[in-house]
C-alpha cells in the first residue's frame, strides 16, 4: 500500500488534482481511498458525484463522541471503487481543526479502514501545513511520499518552498519523502521552465505540467472528474499520464528548500519580479 | 445564615425531589464529580509498574503534579514521575525543545533504566510527533541511541484513565516487546492486572496462581510502588515487571487479563495481532468470580486446583453463610470503572444484596451490555439500573429519590453518603480520606471474607447508631 500526501497554496487545485488523478488510477485498476484532510471536506465530492459527504467530525459532532461512529457512516465509495472519507471539521474561527484531523485518522484506521487490498491511500490536506495536526498523515506509518500542487504565481512557489521545508523537518526523522512538483498551469509567463527549475533546486522532479482546460470546470460544475464527465478529452489524458507517472516514480528525494533571498533571485532571473533598481527607475 | 437555616433551604429541600431529578439527568454541558480521571493517570499507573521505568509526562508541570498527587493521596507513598514542562511558546512552537531537554535531564538527573513517556491534552491538541521527537532526541545525542523509551499518546479528552492505561500497556508492548518467535514460547503464563490500585489484589494474584504451581509473570507489576516496605531510606525505583520479562512478552505461553475493560486495546493486540492466547476474565470479586477465575486458569495451564484453595473457598462460602442475614435484601448504589463495578455486583447478587443504581462515568456499549445480562441473570438484580456516562450528582438525586441502604464506592461519595444519611463503604479508587484500604484483598476468596466482613459489619454498625433503646442487643 503505498500511502500519498498531495499538499499546495490554498485555492491552487489539489483537490481538484487529485481526484482526476485518483480516477485515473482507478481506471488502471487500481484500488484507491482518498482521506481528506481539510476542514472544508471538499475532497471527494467529483468522486462521489455528491454535494459534500458526511464527514468524521459531522457526524462527531451530532452524536457528541467519535466512539459512537461506525466506518460505514463515514466510508463511502465512487467512481472506480474508489473510497472516500473525510476528517471534516469545526466552524471556522473556532476550535481546532488540526485535532480534528488527527481524530479522523484514528478513527479511520482503529476501525479497520486500511485494508491490506488497497493500493492507493491520497491525503488531500489543507493548504499550509499550519500545525501538527496538518502533519499527521505525514507521520510515521502513514504518508511516505508526497506532491506538491503549485503553479508559476509567486505565492504558489512561495508556499511549494515552505511546505519543502516542513518535509525536511520531518524527513529527517521519518520516511517521508518529496515525490515530485505537479505544475497546475495558471497559464503565467515561462511557467514550464520556471517550475522545472524550481523542481530542481528543491533537488526533486516536476513530475507533470498539467495545461489549463477549461474542461476541468465544465467536469466539476457537475461534480464530475473529466475521466468521467468527458473521458475523450486530452485533459483526461493529461491526468492518465500524471497516474502513470506516480505510479512508476522512483524519485523519491529529501528536499533542499530555497532561503527566501535564493527564491527571490529565481524569480527575478525568470523576470518574475524586479530587482530594487529596476522597479525604482520604473517609478522615476 | 445559621447552618441550622441552611440545611431547612427550600432549595436544598427541592433539589431532593423528582422535579429536581429529571432537570439533573437533562443536564448536557457540565459534569459534576464523574467517578473516573484522565488518561495520562492510568498512563503513569502502568509506566510505574516495569522496573526503572520512570514514568515521563510530554506537557505541563501541572497536570504532572496533579497525577503524582493524586496517586500519593491514595497509596501514602511517594511517586515518582517528570514532565518536560510545556507551557505557552511550546504550545505556539510545538514541544521538541521540550521533550528534547527533558529526556536529556531525565536521563541524567534520575538515571532510569527506561522511560514510559505519554501525553496530556496540550501536546495532544497541537499535534505534537512524539515518536519522531524521540527519533531526533536520540540523534542529537540527549539520550543514547540504544536507550528504551516506550511512548503512547494520551490525550485527556478522550476515554478516562482506564484507556489510557490500556494505551500505555500497548505502547510497552509495541515499542520495547521483541518479536514473537513464532511457535515457540518461554512458558510463561503473563497475568496483567489492569487498572488496579490495591496493592493486595496483585500480591493475592501472584499467591493464587503460585499455589497452582503456574510459572508466571506479572505486566505491569506496580505492586511495590503502591506499597513498599519501610526502610528509611527513599529509593526512586521499586521493583517491578523486569525488562527482560517485558522483551519477552510476546513469547508468552498465554496472556491472562484480570480485567477487560482497562485493557481492551492491548487484548485486541495480543489475540489477533499476536496470535497469543488470551482470556480476559472479570475481576475475581465473589465466590463466583473467583471460581471463574481459577478454572480459566486450570483450562489455559492444565494445572489443578490444590485442595489448600478448596479450603479456602470453603472458607469464604462458610463467612458468607454466616453474615448473608445482614446483607441479603439491602439495597445498594455503586459507582466506580467497569471492571470493578461488575466484579461488585456479581458478589452482591451471590450475597442476595440488591444492586439498585449502578453509576458508571467510563463505561461503554459492551460494559453496558454485559452489566445488564448480569443483573438479569438473578433475581436480586431486577431493580438494578445502569446509568452509563453519569456522574456522582446524578448519583445524588438517585439516592434522595429511591434511596438504598448503603453506598459502595471510592472517597468521592463520602458527601453523598453524608447528605442521604446512609453508610460509604470504601471500595475502589482513591481513598484520600481512610488508610491501608489498598493492603487488603478484595478479590479471590480472601477477598470476599475482607467484603462480606467489612459490609456486614458496617450495615450492623448502622443499625446499632439509629436502633431504639430496646432493640440495642448484645447480639447481633
Amino acid at each position: 500500500m503505498r500511502q500519498i500526501a498531495i499538499y499546495g497554496k490554498g485555492g491552487i487545485g489539489k483537490s481538484t488534482t487529485t481526484q482526476n488523478t485518483v480516477a485515473a488510477l482507478a481506471e488502471m485498476g487500481k484500488r484507491v481511498m482518498i482521506v481528506g484532510c481539510d476542514p472544508k471536506a471538499d475532497s471527494t465530492r467529483l468522486i462521489l458525484n455528491s454535494k459534500a459527504q458526511t464527514s468524521v467530525m459531522d457526524l462527531a459532532r451530532e452524536k457528541g463522541t467519535v466512539e459512537d461512529l461506525e466506518l460505514d457512516d463515514v466510508l463511502y465509495t465512487g467512481f472506480g471503487g474508489i473510497r472516500c472519507a473525510e476528517s471534516g471539521g469545526p466552524e471556522p474561527g473556532v476550535g481546532c481543526a488540526g485535532r480534528g484531523v488527527i481524530t479522523a485518522i484514528n478513527f479511520l484506521e482503529e476501525n479497520g479502514a486500511y485494508t491490506p487490498d488497497l493500493d492507493y491511500v491520497f491525503y488531500d490536506v489543507l493548504g499550509d501545513v499550519v500545525c501538527g495536526g496538518f502533519a499527521m498523515p505525514i507521520r510515521e506509518n502513514k504518508a511516505q511520499e508526497i506532491y506538491i500542487v503549485c503553479s508559476g504565481e509567486m505565492m504558489a512557489m512561495y508556499a511549494a518552498n515552505n511546505i519543502s521545508k516542513g518535509i525536511l523537518k520531518y524527513a529527517t526523522s521519518g520516511g517521508v519523502r518529496l515525490g515530485g512538483l505537479i505544475c497546475n498551469s495558471r497559464n503565467t509567463d515561462k511557467e514550464y521552465e520556471l517550475i522545472d527549475e524550481l523542481a530542481k533546486r528543491l533537488g526533486t522532479q516536476m513530475i507533470h505540467f498539467l495545461p489549463r482546460d477549461n474542461e476541468v470546470q465544465r467536469a466539476e460544475l457537475r461534480r464530475m472528474t473529466v475521466i468521467q464527465y468527458n473521458d475523450k478529452h486530452p485533459q483526461a489524458d493529461e491526468y492518465r499520464a500524471l497516474a502513470k507517472k506516480i505510479d512508476e516514480n522512483k524519485k523519491l528525494v529529501v528536499p533542499t528548500p530555497l532561503t527566501m533571498d535564493e527564491l527571490e533571485e529565481l524569480l527575478m532571473a525568470f523576470g518574475i519580479i524586479e530587482d530594487e533598481e529596476t522597479a525604482a527607475a520604473k517609478l522615476g | 445564615m445559621s447552618n441550622a437555616a441552611c440545611t431547612a433551604h427550600p432549595i436544598l429541600e427541592w433539589m431532593e425531589t423528582e422535579e429536581y431529578k429529571e432537570k439533573n439527568f437533562a443536564r448536557e454541558a457540565l459534569v459534576i464529580n464523574p467517578a473516573r480521571a484522565c488518561q495520562p493517570y492510568g498512563a503513569m499507573l502502568c509506566a510505574l509498574g516495569i522496573e526503572g521505568c520512570l514514568p515521563f509526562l510530554h506537557g505541563s508541570q501541572g497536570c504532572a503534579a496533579y497525577f503524582r498527587a493524586c496517586l500519593s493521596r491514595h497509596v501514602r507513598e511517594p511517586i515518582p514521575m517528570v514532565s518536560d514542562s510545556m507551557t505557552e511558546d511550546a504550545a505556539v512552537f510545538g514541544g521538541q525543545a521540550n521533550l528534547i531537554e527533558g529526556l536529556k535531564n531525565a536521563y541524567a538527573t534520575y538515571k532510569p533504566s527506561i522511560i514510559g513517556m505519554f501525553s496530556s491534552c496540550m501536546a495532544e491538541v497541537i499535534g505534537d510527533d512524539m515518536k519522531s521527537f524521540i527519533a531526533n532526541a536520540r540523534s542529537q545525542g540527549a539520550i543514547p541511541e540504544d536507550f528504551p523509551i516506550a511512548y503512547a499518546n494520551t490525550p485527556s479528552f478522550v476515554g478516562s484513565h482506564i484507556t489510557g492505561f490500556d494505551n500505555m500497556l500497548k505502547g510497552l508492548l509495541q515499542s520495547l516487546a521483541d518479536t514473537r518467535n513464532g511457535k515457540w514460547t518461554n512458558g510463561r503464563l503473563y497475568i496483567v492486572p489492569g487498572f488496579d490500585l490495591y496493592s493486595a489484589n496483585l500480591r493475592e494474584y501472584r499467591r493464587l496462581i503460585a499455589s497452582m504451581g503456574i510459572y508466571m509473570t506479572m505486566l505491569p507489576d506496580f505492586t511495590e510502588t503502591l506499597d513498599s516496605p519501610h526502610t528509611g531510606e527513599y529509593k526512586m525505583y521499586q521493583p517491578g515487571t523486569s525488562m527482560a520479562e517485558l522483551a519477552d512478552a510476546l513469547n508468552a505461553s498465554g496472556f491472562l487479563f484480570m480485567q477487560k475493560y482497562s485493557t481492551a486495546g492491548t487484548q485486541k493486540f495480543v489475540k489477533n495481532v499476536q496470535k497469543i492466547t488470551t482470556e480476559a476474565v472479570t475481576m475475581p470479586i465473589g465466590v463466583g468470580n473467583t471460581d471463574a477465575f481459577l478454572m480459566t486458569l486450570k483450562q489455559m495451564t492444565g494445572k489443578s486446583i490444590p485442595a489448600e484453595l478448596e479450603a479456602e473457598r470453603g472458607r469464604a462460602v462458610d463467612a458468607a453463610i454466616d453474615a448473608h442475614q445482614y446483607i441479603h435484601g439491602k439495597r445498594f448504589a455503586l459507582y466506580g470503572d467497569p471492571d470493578l463495578l461488575l466484579g461488585l455486583v456479581g458478589f452482591l447478587l451471590e450475597m442476595g444484596g440488591v444492586p439498585v443504581h449502578i453509576v458508571c462515568s467510563n463505561g461503554n456499549d459492551t460494559f453496558l451490555k454485559e452489566m445488564e445480562s448480569l443483573l438479569s441473570s438473578s433475581p436480586f438484580g431486577t431493580e438494578g439500573k445502569v446509568y452509563n456516562g453519569k456522574d456522582l450528582w446524578h448519583l445524588r438525586s438517585l439516592l434522595f429519590t429511591d434511596p438504598v441502604d448503603m453506598l459502595i464506592g471510592d472517597s468521592h461519595g463520602k458527601q453523598l453518603a453524608k447528605d442521604a444519611k446512609i453508610p460509604l463503604a470504601r471500595i475502589g479508587y482513591f481513598m484520600t480520606d481512610r488508610v491501608h484500604l489498598h493492603r487488603q484483598p478484595i478479590v479471590g476468596y480472601q477477598g470476599a471474607i475482607n467484603l462480606v466482613t467489612m459490609i456486614a459489619n458496617m450495615l450492623i454498625d448502622e443499625y446499632d447508631r439509629n436502633c431504639p433503646d430496646e432493640r440495642f442487643e448484645m447480639l447481633r
